[in-house]
């Protein structure tokens, strides 16, 4: 056991640490990422861009795609460089994470020629159009329409929780060609230029007042046969490769983690007492602090799996329920902890974190697969244990009880 | 970066499986159990032949000579198979206390003897229903006789030789003693888990050898205890993996509602958080390996972090093992409630868990880096 680099680790996170001082400013311990609003998805723009130069966008993409054909434990430290300093995020992940490899692995080469090195670059950003109304952990139940006609499809119906969808170029949708055929085969998947008409995105307000995801209408929107990704009834296949890449791109819960919550109770005053000398607050610490470590040491593990050329275990999927649940549990006691107060939003960066990882954990939750979904996934995957019996199970899609 | 064990221990922990395996390790542990035995002693003369008491054990005395990570895969295994013998307080708490803190002389004339079995060691440090502390040890030497009465001594009732933390007019101190003098006094107490046997065990006047320092032998206990900490975290991930396989495995068999109970989300769901328990809980024990075997400034948090995360993934395991397996689950016949009693008495042994909490946010206090 050891925690070296070798040789050419360390040369390659010399290359990367290098760069990126020469381009960006190290995180400060009290800054978090502070970009204005306005000027935030231009300034995201010039940083890909800059990364993009110089070859640092997708690094593990091939050279014609504008990558350095990176493997992936250069990928991670590329990553863990990058996260020591200031630089725009949350605009190109859901694009180069999970429409960026779907793109790779089914369209021409023409169209990948065309399209992923405009992605790379965030010159053109893309979206992911899966989830419906009535189709959330249930991503196989929804209804949206293509209907062939000659070259052509044409699209109707609505998507939802659609991050990005306002400022995007291009997106990637499943819908339902076939409503006779049973739910899984009735799916064929696309690429959506965002501009067409028929079109309408709505932004939807969420809990923290923000919005960053939206709904998406459909109204005879045209699309050409030539942009389908896989096989007429593939598509259920193809956006399972998505939702495994999802899985990898929404990771760790950003925002105040244990750290902060153990330097808050260090110097906020509990009638008269430090919070820290409180034994319920030492207890939660000690708790966090173990999850903390747990997931820090179990992306250790998976590295030093991708060091030597192996193939992770499935230890990784843990990271988005401990997180997400920690993020909430920890906004909760920050909060707490100003007793009364606790109501208020006094101008204070600490204060304010944990109100945000309060109101942004429910969020967190829910997105890239609910708590309950991910244990499916690992009590089904990892465990072996059976599928629940399926009350759809080989129903014509039209047949299947909805509830309306 | 090696988060990892290497493959020649990876090879060592494939064998101690093997062997713990056809030894029906688990059956014996029941038989312990039931027999009130405290100790299979035909297993740990094995365990002897295979040379896994001196594997830490420098050669100059006879021993393999090894590190602290091929002790921890070892440990995973025993924790997996129930081992029921005295390879916790002999070889984690006492051997390493003489490797660290003992004389010359001291070592010479005990590691060899521990290495071939003729001795057993264990640490003795309870007086009362609460937790031992620098300020209520009672138990006094003065002039090299030891007086006092310690209970919940884990193994005693086999053991040859007891490290003894004193109390005395310079302070705290830990002392070795010989179980063959007529002076100490050893009996056998009922306990909640008969698998591993624990006594009380009482000094007049007995004959004893200072072990370190005079006066800061509350601290070497507490490194002691920082070592210790990391090799129980091997052995609750082997007992709580051993408890998630069988409810996992119950899970795919068992029927109800004309179809297996693994496929009801409200089992799935429970057994997912076994899993999730487990994994923070082996991540944070192979950090503390590390920690350990590198002897690192880091050790005190690192181990407290590793022994709270796997007590509570024991716990949980060992329970929800139950509980998965319904009424059969609450039977002496099924094996649940070895892993359920295993658990509590390895969460107690070095401590219990709202201490560790503490002793881990002291730690993160007292370092500044955090």
């Amino acid at each position: 056991m050891d925690f070296n680099d070798t040789t050419e680790q360390a040369q390659f996170r010399k290359t990367c640490r290098e760069w990126l001082e020469q381009n960006a400013e190290p995180k400060s311990s009290s800054s978090r990422e502070s970009f204005s609003d306005i000027d935030f998805l231009e300034v995201a723009k010039q940083w890909q861009k800059k990364k993009y130069d110089a070859g640092w966008a997708m690094l593990h993409w091939p050279k014609e795609y504008g990558g350095i054909a990176a493997s992936p434990i250069e990928r991670i430290i590329w990553a863990e460089e990058e996260s020591k300093f200031n630089v725009p995020r949350g605009i190109f992940e859901i694009g180069l994470g999970m429409c960026g490899p779907v793109m790779m692995e089914y369209a021409t080469d023409e169209q990948k020629e065309r399209f992923l090195p405009s992605m790379a670059e965030g010159t053109e950003i893309w979206c992911q159009l899966f989830s419906e109304p009535s189709a959330g952990s249930d991503v196989a139940g929804l209804r949206s329409k293509a209907t062939q006609d000659g070259d052509n499809w044409i699209i109707n119906g609505q998507k939802v929780w659609t991050s990005g969808a306002h400022f995007c170029d291009y997106g990637i949708l499943v819908v339902r060609h076939d409503p006779n055929l049973e739910k899984h085969k009735g799916m064929t998947f696309f690429f959506v230029d965002m501009k067409s008409p028929g079109i309408e995105v709505k932004p939807i307000k969420q809990i923290t007042g923000g919005s960053s995801f939206n709904e998406v209408y459909f109204t005879d929107v045209v699309i050409p046969d030539s942009q389908r990704l896989g096989a007429i009834g593939d598509g259920w296949k193809v956006a399972i490769t998505t939702l495994m890449n999802e899985r990898l791109a929404v990771g760790d819960a950003n925002g105040a983690d244990v750290k902060e919550a153990f330097n808050w109770a260090k110097k906020q005053d509990d009638s008269g007492e430090y919070l820290i000398n409180n034994r319920a607050a030492r207890e939660s610490i000690a708790d966090w602090y173990c999850e903390a470590n747990g997931l820090k040491n179990t992306k250790l593990r998976t590295m030093s799996a991708l060091s030597k050329g192996e193939t992770p275990g499935p230890e990784a999927s843990i990271t988005k329920i401990v997180s997400a649940n920690k993020l909430q549990d920890i906004g909760n006691f920050g909060i707490d902890s100003l007793d009364m107060a606790g109501m208020l939003k006094p101008e204070n960066n600490e204060i304010q974190s944990f109100q945000n990882a309060w109101l942004g954990a429910p969020g967190l939750r829910i997105a890239g697969g609910t708590d309950e979904i991910l244990k499916n996934i690992i009590s089904e995957r990892v465990l072996g244990l059976p599928q629940d019996p399926r009350a759809d199970k080989g129903l014509p899609f039209k047949d299947i009880p909805s509830g309306n | 970066m090696n988060l990892d064990f290497s493959d020649d221990q990876k090879f060592l922990q494939s064998e101690a499986r093997k062997f713990l395996e056809k030894e029906g390790s688990i059956n014996r542990s029941r038989k312990v159990l039931e027999d009130k035995q405290s100790i299979d002693k035909e297993l740990w003369n094995k365990i002897v032949e295979l040379g896994w008491t001196g594997i830490r054990i420098p050669e100059e005395y006879g021993g393999l000579g090894l590190g602290h990570l091929e002790l921890c895969v070892v440990a995973e295994e025993l924790g997996r198979y129930l081992a029921p013998v005295p390879f916790s307080s002999s070889v984690y708490l006492f051997t390493e206390a003489i490797i660290k803190y003992a004389s010359e002389e001291v070592k010479q004339e005990i590691l060899p003897r521990l290495i071939s079995g003729d001795i057993i060691g264990t640490l003795a440090v309870t007086e009362d229903l609460f937790a031992p502390s620098k300020t209520n040890i009672k138990t006094l030497t003065d002039n090299n006789l030891l007086t006092g009465r310690k209970i919940a001594v884990p193994d005693a009732g086999i053991a040859t030789h007891s490290l003894v933390v004193s109390n005395s007019t310079s302070g705290i101190c830990i002392r070795l003693v010989d179980h063959s003098s007529d002076s100490v006094i050893i009996e056998h107490q009922d306990t909640i888990d008969e698998s591993r046997g624990h006594f009380s065990v009482e000094y007049n006047n007995t004959p004893s050898i200072l072990i370190g320092d005079d006066s800061n032998g509350w601290d070497f206990y507490e490194n002691l205890l920082d070592q210790a900490a990391v090799l129980f975290s091997f052995e609750q991930i082997g007992g709580s993996q051993a408890s998630l396989d069988m409810a996992t495995s119950y899970a795919k068999e068992r029927y109800a509602f004309g179809r297996q109970i693994g496929s009801f989300q409200a089992i799935k769901h429970k057994l997912a958080d076994m899993y999730v328990a487990i994994t923070l809980a082996k991540s944070n024990s192979y950090y503390a390996a590390w920690a350990l075997s590198t002897d690192s400034s880091d050790l005190s948090v690192a181990s407290a972090t590793a022994r709270v995360s796997s007590t509570k993934a024991f716990q949980l395991c060992s329970k929800e093992n139950i509980q998965t397996h319904g009424g059969n689950g609450f039977t002496w016949e099924y094996d649940c409630h070895l892993y359920y009693k295993r658990s509590k008495l390895l969460s107690v042994n070095i401590g219990s868990l709202p201490n560790w909490k503490e002793k881990l946010v002291s730690g993160l206090e007292k370092s500044n880096t955090y």
